[in-house]
């Protein structure tokens, strides 16, 4: 007996060992086991609708079209006549085998994309002859179509989803596309809508044998919603049109609502060059233009001195902390000295001598010497440069300066806005408001983006208060509710300062340095601007023509819409922004532009030569005076 | 008495016959879902494998009957000739045989392809039986030792030359030597080589013989220890322990990287997690396990696991057919399927402790042990915990020559459990 008890042994330990291991391996293993995450079943996706995209009129901006990969399983490419297939894909033997191997790399038994976006006519040819060719599958995509050829900056673009997001991400998969810029990219979620999922059983060579579980996993597609944007393509289009020749931006905002009518950068390109097969050729020519960087928005992102519309900001801080008021007068003689030594001297170009210059006019001829003056008695108020300036800077920055406005669009520039401690950080010995005059004027340290001007601008347009600017009006005819957008900010400006500012500024229109541009009809108000700037060219600073500026809105009375316009070396405001922001003004207030010679002139101005000056030594830009 | 020799289904051991039914039945179904395809829905289609499955099981009815016929000294007498008939079959394979399936194992005629090592196993475990059951045999002479080994290392060696694999389960046969009074110093012996060898190939024949070196040396000085003059009567063993070790694992090196075809290496490899490539070399056992995790507790269901249906699992109605089982019939199904097994082969070794000649016992033995380490290597190859090498279940997987031979095997043993009951 007892010789017998070692199989007996044996085959019990076997068993409760082989016993054990199918525990482990179905009872333990098998509870994380997803029945549709399996080499067994094959999921087909069905790629629904993208929203479409509207302006506020109801025009068409972005639409759907279709487009067809060429999918490839390597393991499942048997002999083909690769001379033919090459023919039918119009591309070359070495380039066949080339996505051959890219494909086999990826995993030879996985699909991947072959071929992107068949031409059309290309696609019918092929779709005749696939089943000649084991292994090669079509894969039908939703991809953009751009009616109007506007836009481009505010609207993005999509392209293929980053491989390691595809990775991570539960929803997305390899050659999926995915809003990548602007609107496309802010609002990719609601404009996605969901891809249907269809499940198929398959067998090891990808075969496909049937529905899986008679499609009880099945999903049917969503397609995306449609939004309607706060745009104006008629009059985006106008600015654009306009804006030929010269680089900068133009921002046009509803002060009531916040809401973005139009918002050009310059130079810009057709939103189309980024669909389909040319998209990649074409991005690489765009992203590489870093001279004119045509994908950089300026309006969001370039920051510059803000020059002379500062001064409106600066004039509102005064009147608030009671060290000016309408009646207050300094004198200008050329300029303002803001220091002992000779070159401590800021030029005035106000071309007013030996009378007494009050805030109306300080504002309608823009004078340096008024708000050098004023700027000064804010920051020493309290005998305390530092109080002083920390309490200037929480003033200007409750215009929405100095930080990320909260817009939606995914690109932006904080700007800088200095405080107190900012300067005494930055300087080692004392300092005063003369150490740092140039704020004043905005120039110095204040920096802005041409979207903050804007705002700004809009802030005085409602006397005090502004709403968030946005570019999103409507989900599916759905006018949206989110807070962000929909409660007002306000400024520390008490509503009663706007007043005198805003007869200074229609005062600019009336008889000051826009007179030039008023519209008969309209009572347009706003502030021309002048931002030095400089280049060190050959190691030597160069000064550039000046960029240049005007902040404007209309009507005075009920504010329908404020603007502002930024030229790249544009010289003096009045010569190219005042009579752009005017006409487009004109245009949007009574639909058509009367002043032909005005458009005509603007038509016609071309920077491109001061513009090539500068390729000639692409070194550091610096703006400021110092 | 003289009406029951005539009847001769008198004495069976119904059990076995149960056992054997439930087994074939069973197989035979999951065969079917193994190797059916939306087109055939006929059971009698003969061009699938699940229709040839059904007319070897048909067909091996009348193989049954013939063998429950034949009186057992019949057996007894012939097991010589059947033996050597068997040896020379396996040697005609070198002239006539086929190759299939990268070895020449198979003789084909007219369609039909048969397995001579099949059959072999058979008859090797009754001219076991035949050689020990003699009155004057002692298993402790060194001689009689000899003639045993020879009769189990003869077939093995013989099918070994072109399928290592299969003949690795004549081992099994060890277990009848045990049985029958070998001292198990051999077996541990035999677990030991096996494990250096194993050792040998994860981490390198140097640092096995210097590990060896230090185990012989250690016991050395322990002896010495004890006992001064160990040394000087035992230094002629000594010293052929060390060199015998050196060259047993220096030969199984050798023979692990020159004569095995690297395939055979790979499979070794992978299961010893020394390569992780589950595309290619790993894709078999990979995909069996995951088949089979796929079962979860239930099982999917007949015809419905989509792994097997999909024929995710190569072999899947042969080797691997054991996937077949886990996929549909989840962890339960599995289960009772090896506790049905174990149920077969304690009723075998049951019976076989019950007769009180030897011949009847030892051939008990040879079937239970070979029915064993067919099944131990199987299963274990399937749910990962043996390296790949192709042995078919018995009684389940797809193979005429394969159910012919265990039918054979069980039946000549429960003819031979019948007739003991009034022959001796």
């Amino acid at each position: 007996m007892k010789r017998s008890f070692l199989l007996y042994f044996l085959v019990i330990i076997i068993g409760l060992v082989f016993i054990g291991r199918l525990f482990q391996l179905q009872v333990v293993r098998g509870r994380s086991y997803n029945p549709v995450k399996t080499s067994a079943v094959k999921i087909k996706f069905d790629f629904p609708e993208r929203g479409y995209i509207y302006d506020r009129n109801g025009v068409l901006l972005v639409a759907n079209q279709l487009s067809y990969d060429v999918m490839i399983v390597p393991n499942e490419v048997t002999p083909l006549d690769t001379l033919e297939f090459c023919s039918l894909l119009k591309i070359s033997k070495e380039n066949f085998l080339k996505r051959y191997k890219k494909a086999v790399n990826y995993a030879p038994w996985l699909e991947s994309v072959f071929l992107k976006q068949l031409a059309k006519e290309d696609f019918a040819f092929l779709q005749e002859k696939l089943h000649k060719f084991q292994g090669f599958y079509i894969q039908k995509r939703i991809i953009r179509n751009y009616p109007i050829k506007s836009a481009a900056n505010i609207l993005g673009y999509i392209n293929e989803v980053n491989e390691l997001v595809a990775k991570k991400d539960n929803y997305y998969q390899q050659g999926e596309l995915i809003g990548k810029a602007g609107v496309e990219a802010q609002y990719e979620k609601v404009l996605r809508g969901k891809k249907g999922k269809k499940y198929f059983r398959r067998d090891r060579l990808n075969k496909i044998m049937g529905p899986f579980k008679d499609g009880i996993y099945d999903s049917i597609a969503i397609n995306g919603k449609d939004i309607t944007l706060t745009i104006d393509s008629k009059l985006q289009q106008y600015g654009e049109y306009l804006m030929k020749g010269k680089r900068g931006s133009i921002i046009a905002l509803e002060p009531s609502t916040g809401e973005i009518i139009a918002l050009v950068t310059s130079p810009n390109y057709d939103p189309n060059m980024m669909v389909g097969r040319a998209r990649s050729p074409n991005s690489v020519k765009l992203i590489g233009d870093t001279i004119n960087k045509p994908m950089y928005d300026r309006g969001l992102k370039g920051t510059y001195a803000p020059g002379s519309p500062f001064k409106l900001v600066n004039a509102l801080i005064g009147l608030q902390e009671k060290v000016i008021d309408e009646e207050t007068h300094f004198y200008c003689n050329g300029g303002y000295r803001y220091g002992n030594r000779e070159k401590e001297f800021m030029k005035c170009h106000c071309d007013i001598y030996g009378k007494p210059i009050q805030l109306n006019t300080a504002i309608s001829k823009s004078c340096n010497s008024y708000f050098a003056n004023t700027y000064k008695r804010i920051i020493e108020k309290d005998k305390n440069s530092t109080k002083g300036m920390n309490n200037w800077s929480t003033h200007v920055k409750s215009f929405g300066l100095g930080n990320y406005l909260g817009y939606d669009l995914p690109e932006g520039d904080k700007g800088l806005i200095p405080n107190g401690d900012y300067y005494s950080k930055m300087y080692k010995y004392r300092w005063n408001a003369s150490t740092n005059i140039s704020n004043a004027i905005g120039q110095g340290e204040v920096l802005t983006t041409p979207i903050q001007l804007a705002n700004v601008t809009a802030a005085i347009a409602n006397r005090g208060y502004y709403y968030t600017p946005h570019v999103l009006k409507r989900i599916k005819n759905k006018a949206i509710t989110d807070s962000a957008y929909t409660i007002r900010k306000q400024t520390t400006i008490d509503i009663k300062h706007f007043d005198p500012i805003i007869e200074g500024m229609h005062e600019v229109f009336k008889t000051g340095t826009a007179n030039w541009v008023n519209i008969k009809g309209i009572d347009i108000v706003g502030k021309t601007g002048t931002s030095e700037n400089f280049m060190r060219i050959d190691g030597k600073k160069v000064k550039l023509p000046d960029h240049s500026i005007l902040v404007a809105f209309a009507p005075k009375e009920n504010p329908k819409i404020s603007v502002a316009v930024f030229i790249e070396n544009g010289g003096y405001g009045s010569t190219v922004a005042a009579p752009i922001t005017s006409l487009l003004i004109e245009k949007y207030l009574t639909g058509i532009v009367k002043r032909k010679w005005i458009e005509d002139r603007m038509l016609k101005t071309d920077l491109s030569s001061i513009y090539q000056s500068q390729i000639l030594a692409p070194k550091k830009f610096e703006t400021g005076t110092k | 008495m003289r009406q029951e020799r005539n009847n001769i289904f008198f004495g069976i051991d119904w059990l076995l016959v149960l056992l054997f039914l439930l087994l074939v039945g069973f197989g035979w179904v999951n065969i079917y879902a193994a190797s059916h395809s939306d087109e055939s829905i006929q059971i009698f289609d003969f061009s699938s494998r699940y229709g040839k499955q059904l007319i070897w099981i048909l067909s091996s009815i009348p193989l049954i009957i013939l063998i429950l016929f034949i009186n057992t000294k019949f057996f007894q007498q012939f097991s010589s000739i059947f033996y050597i008939i068997s040896l020379l079959s396996l040697l005609g394979l070198f002239v006539f045989g086929t190759e299939i399936n990268g070895a020449k194992s198979w003789y084909r005629f007219g369609g039909v392809s048969l397995q001579p090592s099949e059959f072999a196993k058979a008859f090797t475990a009754l001219a076991l039986a035949k050689l020990m059951s003699n009155r004057k045999y002692n298993l402790d002479v060194k001689k009689n030792q000899l003639k045993a080994f020879i009769i189990i290392f003869l077939p093995a060696f013989l099918i070994a030359v072109h399928d290592p694999g299969s003949a690795i389960i004549y081992l099994a046969f060890f277990f009848v030597l045990n049985r029958e009074g070998l001292t198990l110093a051999y077996i541990i012996f035999g677990c030991t080589a096996i494990i250096s060898f194993i050792a040998t190939i994860l981490v390198g024949v140097k640092i096995i013989i210097g590990s060896l070196f230090i185990i012989i040396t250690t016991y050395l000085i322990y002896n010495i220890y004890r006992n001064n003059r160990f040394l000087k009567f035992n230094w002629i063993r000594i010293l052929t322990t060390y060199v015998l070790s050196m060259f047993f694992i220096l030969t199984g090196d050798y023979s692990y990287n020159h004569i095995l075809k690297k395939h055979q290496r790979d499979r070794f490899e992978v299961l010893l997690g020394k390569t992780t490539d589950t595309q290619k070399i790993g894709y078999n056992s990979n995909q069996s396990i995951e088949t089979i995790s796929s079962g979860k507790f239930w099982g999917k269901g007949f015809l419905e696991g989509d792994k097997t249906q999909g024929n995710f699992v190569p072999e899947q109605d042969t080797d691997y057919i054991f996937s077949v089982v886990g996929e549909e019939w989840g962890f339960i199904g599995s289960s009772l399927l090896i506790i049905l097994f174990i149920a077969l082969i304690f009723r075998i070794i049951n019976r076989a402790e019950k007769h009180a000649n030897k011949f009847g016992r030892i051939y008990g033995y040879g079937v239970a042990s070979v029915l064993f380490s067919h099944i131990v290597v199987n299963i274990g190859m399937v749910i990962g915990l043996l390296p790949t090498v192709g042995i078919p279940l018995p009684f389940f997987s797809y193979g005429g020559s394969s159910l012919w031979g265990f039918t054979l095997l069980l039946f000549i043993f429960i003819k031979l459990d019948a007739q003991k009951s009034y022959d001796w």
